[in-house]
């Protein structure tokens, strides 16, 4: 699986609005709904059921990275959004500082294995630090798709 | 140095796999212990301590795990891992109890 099998490219932000938790988690469900990938209504819907699972256990990992999801039968496949906040977001992370990218998927409900591998595929590259480092330097929509086609071209982005 | 090792085998029985919150229950319980852990799959061998590294494993339900510990505290350790991938399944539910 590639990056680009599941990452949204209608659902990057580079310059996310919003400064707390709850609002960048709205702010990215909200632009896969905008690509068309929640199906109809649903926004609300699969924003409250993000945040509850995001207050039983951060998905802040620490490095910077928070990676909120949950599972959802509107969707059929994996999706993922993508948004970078330059103020720093405070999602609780596990080493206690600010998010500075923040990775959100939405699984199907009977498919864990497919969950797994693009959780899979997102933490080999969020591991590398060359990749944590552009990801945020990039200030563009076309920035980020370059460098998630970077990635999955490449073995040691 | 005393240098103990100690190498066991588990499989993953929960349906949903080794995703977050097994991940995050496995980091737990391996750093309260002092010695090195290493999980591995045919692949890759990686930090048993690390949430990123458990979670690039993508063990999926029947996936096999080679748990290697390497301290002085390693049986201790290996044992209350396996007692919760296997016996406990991380709180979680296996296939024919859904």
């Amino acid at each position: 699986m590639k990056l680009a099998d599941f990452v949204c490219f209608k659902a990057l932000i580079p310059q996310l609005e919003s400064i707390t938790r709850d609002g960048v988690i709205a702010e990215l469900v909200n632009a896969l709904d905008a690509g068309g990938k929640l199906g109809k209504g649903n926004s609300e819907k699969i924003i409250k059921a993000v945040i509850k699972r995001e207050n039983e256990a951060s998905t802040g990992m620490g490095k910077s990275v928070a990676v909120p999801h949950v599972k959802s039968n509107v969707v059929s496949d994996v999706v993922a959004a993508i948004g970078m906040s330059e103020a720093g977001v405070d999602f609780s992370a596990l080493d206690k500082q600010p998010v500075y990218s923040v990775m959100l998927l939405i699984s199907p409900v009977d498919d864990p294995d497919k969950h797994l591998q693009a959780m899979e595929n997102l933490f080999q590259h969020l591991q590398t630090e060359k990749f944590r480092k552009f990801l945020r330097q990039a200030k563009t929509v076309e920035a980020i798709e370059d460098l998630i086609h970077e990635a999955d071209d490449s073995s040691t982005l | 140095m005393d240098s103990v090792v100690c190498e066991i085998s588990v499989e993953i029985k929960n349906t949903d796999g080794l995703h977050m919150r097994p991940a995050m229950m496995f980091v737990d319980i391996a750093s309260q212990y002092d010695c090195d852990i290493t999980v591995s799959n045919n692949e890759t061998s990686v930090d048993g301590k690390s949430i990123m590294q458990i979670s690039v494993l993508a063990a999926t339900y029947g996936t096999k795990l080679k748990i290697r510990a390497e301290g002085i505290d390693s049986e201790k350790a290996v044992e209350s891992l396996r007692e919760l991938v296997e016996d406990k399944m991380f709180d979680e539910p296996g296939p024919e109890e859904k």
